[in-house]
């Protein structure tokens, strides 16, 4: 028997080349912590990318590895897991990467519900590139090609995955080692492709767009870290988020304050898909942002197992061409 | 009563009518019939790109032309000797193409003001001399099938949508051919509509009675047509979509490796989609993919995962694949991409014939990128041209391109069925073994250590314990595979890459003459479907004692290792293709040839007469002679 793993027999002898300060390095060591953790084997796993910052994680992961095309990745780990489904495929991807140039198919691997897990690193930012805004920039983010600030409306990963039919949807934050760790174990371990949307500050083009709810002074305040079957707390407990019915809308509430206790304050339900909506959808200028395991709706199987269940013979050979061959009409000469 | 026994030995047949009036269904099952008579055959359905087009327009016109004889067949014919019109519109559209003598069968039901204006025709073709010098049988066989079904219980819409049969049943008599078969296959087809089953029998045996015995039947001929000289075996109709698939299926069972195929709906490649989703049972495995690329994609991420990966598509649909390819190219891995080629560019002419797409195979892609590419030549040889794809996919590690067209891929003829026992079985590239995989610079120089010989490297898949690896599109090391961007290796790695390609050249068979000698004044070169128009064309003039020789290419790219000197053993090379001279320009670049180009983008195949011509004229003192 050998020893257990630890995150180091994670790494590669390669030299790690994103920016000094980056966020990648911060979420390559969750990630191999992650692996460590969930006992992954190495010769099991496969890290599948697309083309931008994010998509040279597999080189630095001691599993196989895939770097692929630019927003292709998730297509070409849906034929990997036809050809084997045992494989356990992670998916690395960026704003760019996965909302942009490869938003099609992100969006059919979300509504085919392919087991695997999907870290999209959201830096906000095209960085390979050098700086130029991405689908997700807010509106009016300066860069070499939008000198004036960005005139279009940014699309919402969380939004885009739930209206894509994801039915596993968290965040996480790139420096929040523990609590990011314990998002992408949830996601392993669900059945289907899991979500995850990683805040990742991008130091050159585009830093500290997150500081609003990174920075260590505002964690507390704006950070919502939501767990099924737990009411909806943060700010140490003194705030927390209740439905109005007659607004059908989210809203902070101070407890003690206007008669607010603990029962008025909404119980996460993960399964609720209404509940999850609302809380992708708050904006950072008024709420905290929502953390942890938002979606967690598991379909009864995925697409690679459907797959296989509805091939004729469960992709075995059973027959033989020369059979196949005399089928039908034959004559003789 | 007259009793035609034609000169050439063959006749061709071509049915026509509305979209919706059943012609490919009428068509199909003659060619069955025909395939059982023992005549030779080649047919060609040529439908329009609408799927339910207004009914009685020239654009909805659908039709099946056969070809059959009792010699060797090898196009589905120049021109119809027969036309059967179910509709003004169906005249219209075909009359252009007859011979003068052409017998054309009318169902005058539909000879209406209606119809007329709906094709907008003024005048009753009938009327205004323009039939004048064809044979013309007028039968009113909507009324005639309405007739014959009355009893059967189907409505009036149903038992009119009986008269392909009945047509059916005349034609057969026209032939002199056993209903029996005809009878067994309706019983099938219609097994759970009683009615419908029950009125295409007495259509057809009412459309063969009333050629027999009514008084009209003076003017039908009887054909009759022998059998046609074939090799001795078993032999079964088939297309070239069809042949294609079981050509893919057998690779895989050769290679004792799974098929995944992934593609994207597209005309008129669809059908190998089709066709490979019910063939399950034979370790394929069909994936429809959101698009083109995703379809490319997940094909390489299948062969990357141990399976064998193929994508399909026409013209449009390999264009999206391009990048996805090149990918396929650097990571070593292999793919096949079929390329059922259709008139372009750009949607061009999805349902016509085209073999434009030579360049974009061949040279299409970014960077230097090098492709073995194979074509099929008739609807049976994409069969073994595919498994010949998915050889060298295999056994060089490469993407492989396979070429064929929508002729190729919807005619069909009979075809001798192959001896699986006597193929090949495909070699694959297997995990090295006594490695070290504790040393982790052995593992990786086990990984990228390719053949001396195919280059394949070691075909390993994720799962394979001690092999974990990356690899991907950036250039890599040569020995390692870690990432390079080394401009010497760069260098040594492209150098490799054509090394490669060029290699195959070692491994697949010389070219041969298939008709003449090996030298001479004049050598017609073809590829892919223009085979049996060359062929014909070919065999005619050396009846004719004109010194011709014929050589038909199916590796594009490698060229056969002989093909240049073979080539300069003739005064002139004549290339015929569905192009504006595409593998013209190939054999000018690769082996510096002089070539005269004979080139058609009409959307119809080649007729054996233009060949013919361009024979005759590239013959010094050949058409003299002739005079």
């Amino acid at each position: 028997m050998n020893a257990p793993l630890t995150a180091k027999d994670f790494a590669t002898d390669q030299e790690v080349r994103w920016c000094p300060g980056c966020g990648d390095y911060a979420i390559l060591k969750c990630v191999q912590k992650t692996m460590a953790d969930i006992e992954a084997k190495p010769d099991e796993t496969v890290f599948v990318s697309g083309i931008g910052c994010s998509s040279r994680f597999p080189y630095y992961m001691s599993t196989y590895g895939f770097h692929t095309i630019h927003g292709r990745a998730p297509a070409f780990a849906t034929g990997l897991k036809l050809a084997n489904p045992d494989l356990d495929v992670w998916m690395v991807t960026g704003d760019g990467d996965g909302l942009s140039i490869g938003g099609n198919h992100l969006l059919h691997l979300l509504r085919r519900n392919i087991n695997m897990q999907v870290l999209l690193f959201n830096n906000e930012i095209y960085g390979l590139t050098k700086g130029q805004y991405s689908p997700t920039s807010r509106p009016g983010t300066r860069s070499p090609s939008s000198p004036k600030g960005s005139i279009e409306t940014s699309v919402s990963a969380g939004a885009f995955a739930l209206g894509a039919g994801a039915r596993f949807i968290a965040r996480g934050i790139d420096t929040d080692i523990k609590h990011l760790s314990e998002t992408l174990k949830a996601a392993h371990h669900y059945n289907g492709t899991a979500f995850v949307e990683i805040y990742q500050n991008c130091i050159v083009y585009n830093a500290d767009v997150f500081k609003g709810f990174t920075e260590k002074a505002a964690a507390t305040d704006n950070q919502l870290h939501v767990q099924h079957g737990k009411p909806l707390l943060f700010a140490k407990e003194t705030k927390g988020i209740i439905f109005n019915a007659k607004t059908m809308q989210l809203e902070v509430a101070t407890l003690g304050e206007n008669g607010i206790s603990l029962d008025d304050i909404l119980v996460h339900d993960s399964r609720n898909k209404a509940i999850a909506q609302m809380l992708i959808d708050m904006p950072e200028s008024d709420y905290p942002i929502a953390l942890g395991v938002l979606y967690e709706d598991p379909a009864e199987a995925s697409f690679d197992q459907n797959f296989w269940n509805n091939h004729p013979t469960n992709g075995k050979r059973t027959g033989k061409v020369a059979d196949l061959l005399r089928q039908g009409s034959i004559w003789q000469k | 009563m007259t009793t035609i026994i034609p000169k050439q030995q063959s006749i061709v047949v071509r049915f026509a009518g509305d979209s919706g009036d059943g012609v490919q269904l009428l068509g199909s099952q003659f060619a069955e019939s025909t395939a059982l008579s023992g005549a030779d055959f080649t047919t060609f359905p040529d439908f329009p790109a609408e799927i339910r087009a207004p009914v009685g327009t020239t654009f909805g016109v659908s039709a099946f032309q056969i070809n059959l004889g009792a010699r060797r067949i090898a196009t589905s014919g120049d021109a119809p000797d027969v036309l059967i019109a179910f509709n003004p519109a169906a005249l219209k559209v075909n009359l252009p193409l007859l011979p003068k003598g052409a017998l054309i069968i009318l169902n005058t039901d539909a000879f209406n003001a209606r119809n007329f204006t709906k094709a907008n025709i003024e005048t009753d073709p009938r009327e205004t001399g323009e039939l004048d010098g064809f044979q013309v049988v007028e039968i009113a066989i909507s009324t005639q099938t309405m007739e014959a079904v009355k009893d059967t219980g189907l409505g009036k819409k149903g038992a009119e949508q009986c008269k392909n049969f009945w047509g059916l049943g005349a034609v057969l008599w026209m032939f002199g051919r056993e209903r029996a078969p005809i009878e067994e296959w309706i019983k099938t087809k219609f097994a759970n509509k009683p009615d419908a089953l029950a009125g295409n029998i007495a259509a057809l045996n009412a459309g063969h009675a009333y050629a027999e015995t009514v008084e009209i039947s003076a003017e039908i001929p009887q054909f009759e047509i022998g059998e046609a000289p074939m090799a001795s075996g078993d032999y079964r109709s088939v297309t070239g979509a069809y042949a294609l698939s079981l050509g893919l299926a057998a690779a895989g069972e050769l290679a004792d490796k799974e098929i995944i195929f992934a593609s994207y709906p597209i005309t008129p490649a669809s059908p190998l989609l089709h066709h490979l989703t019910k063939m399950g049972d034979l370790g394929v495995a069909t994936f429809q993919a959101e698009d083109e690329i995703a379809a490319a994609c997940a094909a390489i991420g299948a062969s990357y995962g141990g399976s064998i990966g193929i994508t399909s598509s026409s013209g449009p649909g390999i264009a999206l694949k391009t990048e996805a390819i090149g990918l396929a190219i650097s990571a070593e891995l292999p793919l096949v991409i079929v390329n059922s080629q259709r008139g372009g560019p750009s949607t061009g002419l999805p349902t016509k014939t085209e073999q434009s797409d030579l360049y974009q195979a061949v040279y299409g892609r970014n960077g230097d990128a090098p492709v073995p590419v194979v074509s099929a030549s008739d609807p049976g040889d994409c069969f073994y041209a595919a498994i010949e794809a998915v050889r060298i996919a295999l056994r060089h590690m490469t993407p492989v391109f396979l070429l064929t067209d929508g002729y190729i891929a919807n005619a069909s003829g009979p075809w001798a069925l192959p001896d699986m026992s006597k193929i090949e079985p495909l070699s694959t590239n297997p995990v090295p073994d006594g490695i070290d995989l504790n040393d982790g610079d052995a593992v990786k120089r086990a990984i990228w250590k390719r053949d001396e010989k195919s280059f394949g490297r070691p075909w390993i898949a994720p799962g394979e314990a001690g092999f974990a690896h990356r690899v991907g599109g950036i250039e890599k090391d040569i020995r390692t595979g870690d990432i390079s961007y080394d401009a010497d290796n760069h260098q040594a790695m492209s150098d490799m890459r054509f090394a490669k390609i060029d290699t195959i050249a070692d491994f697949i068979p010389d070219q041969t003459v298939e008709q003449g000698d090996e030298n001479g004044p004049l050598v017609v070169v073809g590829w892919g479907s223009t085979h049996g128009a060359i062929w014909r064309a070919v065999n005619q003039a050396r009846e004719e004692g004109l010194n011709v020789a014929q050589i038909h290419l199916r590796y594009m790219n490698p060229l056969p290792k002989n093909l240049g000197k073979l080539l300069a053993g003739y005064d002139r090379i004549l290339l015929p293709e569905m192009n504006m001279g595409q593998c013209a320009t190939l054999l000018r670049d690769k082996l510096e040839v002089d070539v005269i180009p004979l080139t058609k983008v009409s959307g119809q195949p080649f007729k054996i007469s233009e060949i013919l011509e361009q024979i005759r004229a590239n013959i010094p003192g050949a058409i003299q002679a002739a005079e």
